[in-house]
């Protein structure tokens, strides 16, 4: 504010409540939807009003959807690749800012190379990748004549065929996303900005590498860690496709899968008022996430897009 | 000049504005690679040190460095670069539906791609829901950080509910605006009908289209939003005042000094848009219309699917990855362009 603006001031703020209004009507009319009867919510017009259906209606949600077991699964997920990814990313960026190794310039741009494809791109050979993920140790069996090797020792015929299946597992929902490298650029960059000073001083005291690691530089990231979290508690929680591809088993879905079966569809009993309630579940946790830690979220937003 | 000084835009504000000289250390250029480095520390150069290693490192263990690096390159390897090569090899061969013969054709996949109306459909589709999806978000968010740089009252209020869209899934969103606009029991396609507008997504294509845009707008202008918010506390107060006190009033100073400080943001912004509306709109995609209706919103990334795991025509779903890969290397590359750029308008 440099100078008094009172007209201006009044239009500012009359566009930020039309932006707040735009963000707020759809969630509205999923509160209002969600509070009616399955007449009441087929009504032309639409009430403008809740009704007081609401709790009948989540407790509907909630049980059409699996919920006390998708959740369960979807917090498992969320949390599981928000802890893998910063565990990971930590020990690698560790590695390639502290150590100076031969490969090192090489390991760097390979972690660097796998920022530059979103999973989305890759979805079918991952699938296929995750579907299977011996199939890689079969060719080198296969190359290797593992199988000839031992016929010609032992005199017997034999087939070696590899299956690791990940389908309908937690590692297989969760691993494939921990594939990508910003946590790890994140880390490094801040790695970059921890004064050399310390690490001198450490080494002078006789401590290791890992003991610096843990005493020093973990304590020194744990903002850094929390603003990531978030994020990636967020991108976890969130996720559509992988987990839509590899949950065939009803018991094995997320929250989100979970909700895509209370949409109506032209054939089904339009229940607008169930599936409604189901989408307010659903996106409790990482709204609550946000609005409490809003802080290190804004944080996590602007400092993980590279 | 108070609410510059709110503690926790400050926070957010001062990585935003180291942003660009530590990732341009990262990107690419060995030289610089001491990033965040300042220059006192500089000032005590030392002989050729290696790009982003530390100065006082621990020097060459073999062992300890690999295995702190394992664990990641183990996920590389099998969730990232195998299955990439895979799409490579898979989009160069041809194999049967039932994978007994598989028969290696150059670059056949790609140009039956091509000379597919189906996929040049597709192709059309993406850029008409990406770039409208990319201005309207765009000038939303722009408005919108104006309005908020303004103002002094309720900032926090505003900015957290604008913010909300960011925690929900794109699939819910899409859910919620299924609903809205459901030509049966949607309350604003019921307004639509009251006005005499004929609206049906699940008919027309145009209103499919224009549906889905709206939803990937709504729940992707908050990103935009808080980078545009940042950018804008970046300038400098002092320019600010020196152009008031030359008669520049606030939209005035908008369009002369904010807007061209912004943008290299904008410039970033309109990438990772397109990158949003090329890959990460699937959920919405998938709840709101599933590609529907006659192709009208099955953008590219919707139609890997299909292909992949509803047709299972697999070299051509492989070919279709293939391209969507390059095009997510040369956003990629932009991105950095932009890094490098280091736009300065030092005073």
């Amino acid at each position: 504010m440099v100078e008094r603006a009172p007209v201006l001031n009044f239009f500012c703020h009359a566009i930020l409540i039309a932006g707040a209004l735009i963000v707020c009507v759809p969630l509205y009319f999923a509160f209002v939807a969600g509070s009616l009867t399955i007449g009441d919510v087929q009504k032309v017009p639409l009430s403008w009003l809740p009704g007081d259906q609401f709790f009948a209606n989540l407790q509907a949600a909630w049980a059409k959807a699996n919920f006390s077991r998708t959740f369960v699964n979807s917090v498992v997920v969320a949390f599981g690749i928000t802890a893998g990814k910063i565990v990971v990313s930590l020990l690698s960026a560790f590695a390639i800012t502290y150590f100076r190794f031969r490969y090192r310039m090489l390991a760097f741009w390979l972690i660097f190379v796998s920022l530059m494809l979103p999973i989305e791109v890759r979805i079918v050979p991952t699938f296929e990748a995750v579907a299977n993920a011996a199939l890689p140790l079969q060719w080198v069996v296969d190359a290797l004549h593992v199988a000839d090797l031992w016929s010609w020792i032992s005199g017997h015929e034999i087939t070696i065929a590899l299956e690791w299946n990940m389908v309908n597992t937690y590692p297989g929902l969760i691993l494939p996303l921990m594939a990508s490298a910003t946590a790890t650029f994140l880390f490094r960059q801040f790695f970059l900005t921890v004064p050399d000073e310390l690490c001198e001083a450490a080494r002078l005291d006789g401590a290791s590498p890992l003991r610096f690691f843990w005493s020093i530089l973990l304590p020194l990231s744990v903002p850094n860690m929390v603003a990531l979290a978030i994020i990636l508690f967020l991108f976890g929680w969130n996720q559509y496709l992988w987990p839509l591809l590899f949950t065939t088993d009803k018991d094995m879905a997320t929250a989100v899968i979970a909700l895509k079966s209370l949409i109506p569809r032209s054939d089904s009993e339009p229940a607008w008022n169930v599936a409604m309630s189901g989408a307010l579940l659903t996106m409790l946790p990482p709204t609550l996430v946000i609005l409490l830690l809003q802080r290190w979220f804004l944080k996590g937003l602007v400092d993980s897009s590279k | 000049m108070t609410a510059r000084s709110s503690a926790t835009w400050r926070d957010v504000a001062a990585p935003a504005q180291s942003r660009s000289a530590i990732v341009a250390g990262q990107a690419s250029r060995g030289a610089t690679a001491d990033g965040g480095r300042t220059a006192a520390s500089r000032k005590r150069a030392r002989p050729a040190l290696e790009a982003g290693l530390k100065r006082a490192n621990f020097g060459d263990g073999p062992g300890l460095p690999t295995l702190l690096l394992l664990p990641q390159f183990l996920i590389l390897l099998f969730f990232f670069f195998i299955p990439s090569l895979r799409a490579l090899t898979q989009s160069v061969l041809l194999s049967d539906p039932f994978g007994t013969t598989v028969q290696f054709v150059w670059l056949d996949n790609f140009k039956a791609l091509f000379a597919n109306g189906e996929y040049r459909q597709s192709m059309w589709v993406t850029l008409q829901f990406t770039v409208g999806q990319n201005v309207l978000t765009l000038l939303v968010a722009l408005v919108l950080a104006f309005a908020t740089d303004h103002i002094v009252r309720g900032r926090s209020v505003y900015r957290t509910i604008i913010l909300l869209p960011y925690a929900i899934a794109p699939a819910i969103a899409g859910i919620l605006w299924a609903f809205l606009f459901n030509p049966a029991v949607g309350p604003l396609a019921q307004m639509l009908h009251a006005l005499g507008i004929g609206w049906d997504p699940n008919l027309n294509p145009n209103h499919a289209l224009i549906l889905v845009v709206l939803t990937a707008s709504w729940k992707h202008i908050c990103y935009d939003y808080i980078f545009l918010v940042v950018g804008l506390l970046a300038v400098p107060v002092s320019l600010i005042e020196a152009a008031a006190v030359d008669g520049a009033g606030p939209i005035r100073r908008f369009v002369s000094i904010g807007l061209p400080m912004l943008g290299p943001t904008v410039f970033f912004l309109a990438v990772m848009n397109f990158i949003y509306g090329f890959f990460e709109t699937f959920a919405i995609i998938d709840a709101v219309t599933r590609g529907g209706p006659a192709g009208a919103t099955n953008i590219l990334v919707y139609k890997v699917y299909v292909d992949g795991f509803v047709n299972l025509d697999l070299g051509s779903s492989a070919a279709q990855s293939v391209l969507l890969m390059s095009f997510a290397l040369l956003c990629t590359l932009l991105q950095f362009r932009y890094f490098d750029r280091k736009v300065n308008y030092g005073v």
